[in-house]
């Protein structure tokens, strides 16, 4: 057993942190906020040169071929800088749907273009009933002589506006259960009868859109995998993501944490810096835990999904319903323990206290993994 | 990143899981919580520890000239973890293991280290830490017993308090101020003593459980032998705080381990009791608590796994394995509360009532479990720690 990270991890570590100290300030994070795309051109084509849209692709896409754990370390740095931009729905969720279900040719066309940045893609799964399950799914995918027509409505997608490819999650056919009958399609950008709405959001570092579809025809081989068998890949690029994003959240929150213990060492009150007071103190301890034990979890499940051990999707809700409490707790006491300039627009706190609330709900919150963990360990 | 065990480990999980299925006593129950060891159950415990000796498996971290194993930390893992999930009875030495052993291989002469390691491992001799006093708790520093040279010998008066095992002990861990003029922290020693000594008397302290864990300890002139003093005249609170520090990574992390064996116990009783004619564990908002509860305590395990690594590669343990007590103790005490909330109105039966729950024994670790956050280090203490030591954030 070995559960920490390796020399290389943390050199990886390193170079990122300083990439994002120089690349991605929040005067960077604040400008994104205020632009539909959420990214530069310059931005991307500089996480392209370091090998990132790519990390865990196979070289043979383009990609470096790294693991879960080597994305762990990256997603915290990005989580530490609130990264605006569509690199989690591009790598994460419209990518990986590709690795995971495309057939050759198909990531081969994609994944090499994603690595490179010239492509960028997301996934097109939630709808308006705002469920994680499979029975949510139902946007119908009607085959007509060889081709699929896809209607109904997606919400909650991430970067679809920006996406040179939407992989959009539809129903083929009513199955014996809801998995069965779920077929997963490449809609190139501009499809006809496809409409992308960008929608105004709290957080405004993530961009999310609601996908209309009426009637848009796409070909045989927009299908990814068998036309009727996405659930199964599908759900594993949810855990998969799912894991990246706690990774996000832990490195968010870590962040915050250390704003935070920084402050009381300087803010002075009643003559003495705040940090001496055990109000104060014990609130900055309690944090410290929360970082540390959402750390764990996400550790641990990044390395279950990365060896595919049978315990993974249980460690995956584990470390999602304790990362969407913890984050959310760490950044409120960090507003309080800053007092009002936490609670100014100029002070940087916001962009995390948001951040968190919009990672709480994105695939589920606790109380959802909470549920999974019960079914899981045959409550 | 690696979770997984090697074949020679593998192996070894396999033995301890052997031994464990033939060997843990018939009369022992497991059922509720069952990490502290019971008043009843010292003489079951004792004989129970012996033959953990004797079969290898424990004392595995020390060396082999001082009665362990010179195995590493990963070793010690798998023994607590086959531990819990064979539901096994606890160390009954657990000061002696957790604490004194580590620390007077840490800091003894190697007379000292011939002595007393080896049957502290086989419960031939049970030790009590001597630390506490009525006006010294969480100001350790401020401790009064008194130790005055004469002579070879070092003449103790005072008085030590919540002094848990003292009534059973053999030696104990004792801290005395040698030179009251120094610095507070500067004057203190850390001695061996014997407690059959003339002058040492136990007085049992009556707990909120109704039964005598614990006791007062006084010192009558006490002459202890200046060969029992560890670590050096006027050295003991860095020894006592080495002491401390294993006492968080070992004795806690066996801890950690068997909050398995609680929660197991606590699922099991969910699912035979009914609130308002359904089954608790069918509920909704019983398996949001329940699962948070399956989460925090995989959260301890895993954690537990980071400080061992660090300890494996060669590292001091970071911020991780400071946070493990106070956790630790969080998530005990919400479990023995839900313990009772699932018992409902029965909550109320002590043992001896006919229709009292698993015979009352949850009653007895709910109210038990209200210690935890003051023993080995209040939380309030824990968490200015953190936040003093790992944050940085200043001192008074």
């Amino acid at each position: 057993m070995d559960f920490g990270f390796s020399q290389e991890q943390e050199m990886l570590r390193a170079t990122a942190r300083k990439f994002f100290e120089n690349e991605c300030p929040s005067t960077f994070v604040r400008a994104r906020m205020e632009e539909p795309a959420g990214v530069t051109d310059q931005f991307w084509m500089k996480l392209a040169e370091q090998g990132w849209l790519g990390l865990i692709y196979a070289e043979e896409y383009g990609g470096s071929g790294l693991g879960f754990v080597d994305l762990t370390v990256l997603m915290e740095e990005m989580g530490r800088s609130v990264m605006p931009g569509p690199f989690f729905s591009t790598v994460l969720l419209g990518g990986l749907t590709i690795l995971e279900a495309g057939s050759p040719a198909q990531k081969k066309e994609w994944l090499s273009r994603i690595a490179a940045g010239e492509a960028k893609a997301a996934l097109a799964w939630t709808e308006p009933n705002a469920r994680w399950d499979a029975a949510g799914v139902t946007v119908t995918a009607r085959e007509n002589k060889g081709a699929f027509v896809l209607s109904g409505t997606k919400l909650f997608v991430l970067d679809a506006h920006t996406a040179d490819v939407v992989v959009v999650v539809a129903r083929t056919a009513e199955g014996k259960s809801p998995e069965d009958g779920v077929g997963l399609f490449l809609v190139p950008k501009g499809a006809a009868g496809m409409t992308v709405k960008l929608l105004p959001t709290m957080d405004a570092t993530r961009k999310l859109c609601e996908v209309s579809l009426t009637d848009v025809r796409v070909g045989a081989d927009a299908v990814l995998g068998g036309k009727g068998g996405g659930w199964a890949p599908l759900a594993r690029v949810i855990e998969r993501a799912t894991v990246a994003l706690c990774a996000e959240m832990c490195g968010g929150a870590q962040k915050v944490l250390d704003m935070t213990s920084e402050y009381a060492k300087i803010r002075v009150a009643f003559g003495k810096p705040i940090g001496t007071y055990q109000g104060v103190k014990h609130k900055a301890a309690d944090m410290l835990v929360e970082v540390e034990n959402a750390k764990s979890l996400t550790y641990y499940a990044a390395w279950a999904v990365d060896e595919n051990v049978p315990e993974a999707p249980l460690a995956v809700s584990m470390a999602k319903a304790y990362a969407s409490d913890a984050y959310r707790k760490v950044s409120a006491t960090g507003i309080q323990l800053h007092g009002g300039i936490g609670f100014t627009w100029e002070h940087d706190l916001h962009l995390y206290f948001k951040r968190a609330k919009s990672s709480e709900f994105t695939f589920g919150d606790a109380t959802y993994h909470r549920e999974r963990v019960a079914q899981l360990i045959n409550l | 990143m690696d979770f997984s065990l090697t074949p020679e480990q593998q192996a070894f999980r396999q033995t301890v899981r052997a031994w464990l299925r033939d060997n843990i006593p018939s009369e022992w129950k497991h059922v509720g919580s069952s990490e502290i060891p019971r008043v009843e159950a010292y003489e079951l415990l004792r004989e129970w520890q012996r033959r953990l000796y004797e079969a290898g498996f424990i004392g595995l971290t020390w060396p082999k000239e001082y009665g362990g194993h010179g195995l590493t930390f990963m070793e010690e893992l798998i023994v607590h973890e086959e531990m819990a999930l064979a539901k096994a009875p606890p160390i009954l030495n657990v000061l002696g293991v957790g604490m004194a052993g580590p620390t007077i291989i840490a800091y003894g002469t190697e007379a000292q280290k011939k002595r007393y390691p080896s049957k502290i491992l086989s419960c031939e001799e049970i030790w009590c830490q001597g630390y506490s006093e009525p006006n010294a708790g969480s100001d350790l520093a401020s401790l009064q017993t008194r130790a005055v040279k004469d002579g070879e010998f070092w003449v103790i008066n005072g008085q030590k308090v919540w002094t848990s095992f003292a009534q059973v002990a053999d030696w104990m861990m004792l801290l005395a101020r040698t030179d009251p003029n120094a610095p507070r922290h500067k004057g203190i020693t850390y001695f061996l003593l014997d407690m059959k000594l003339p002058g040492v008397v136990v007085k049992p302290l009556r707990q909120i459980t109704g039964e005598a864990e614990f006791n007062e300890v006084f010192f009558d002139s006490v002459r202890v032998h200046e060969s029992e003093v560890l670590g050096g005249v006027n050295n003991g609170w860095q020894v006592g705080i080495t002491t401390l520090m294993y006492e968080r990574l070992t004795l806690g992390f066996g801890l950690q381990m068997r909050l398995r064996i609680a929660l197991d116990s606590l699922i099991e009783l969910a699912r035979r009791m009914e609130k308002h004619g359904r089954v608790i564990t069918k509920d909704p908002l019983w398996r949001q608590k329940l699962a948070q509860l399956w989460i925090d305590t995989e959260c301890l395990r895993v954690t537990g796994a980071r400080a061992i690594t660090k300890l494996l590669r060669g590292e001091m343990p970071g911020a991780e394995a400071s946070t493990g007590k106070m956790v630790w103790v969080e998530t005990h005490q919400r479990l023995q509360e839900l313990a009772m909330e699932i018992e409902g109105p029965y909550a109320q039966l002590w043992k001896g009532a006919d229709r009292a729950v698993d015979g009352g024994v949850w009653q007895h670790s709910f109210l038990r479990s209200q210690a935890n956050s003051i023993e080995g280090g209040t939380t309030e203490i824990q968490k200015n720690i953190i936040a003093e030591r790992l944050l940085g954030l200043p001192k008074d």
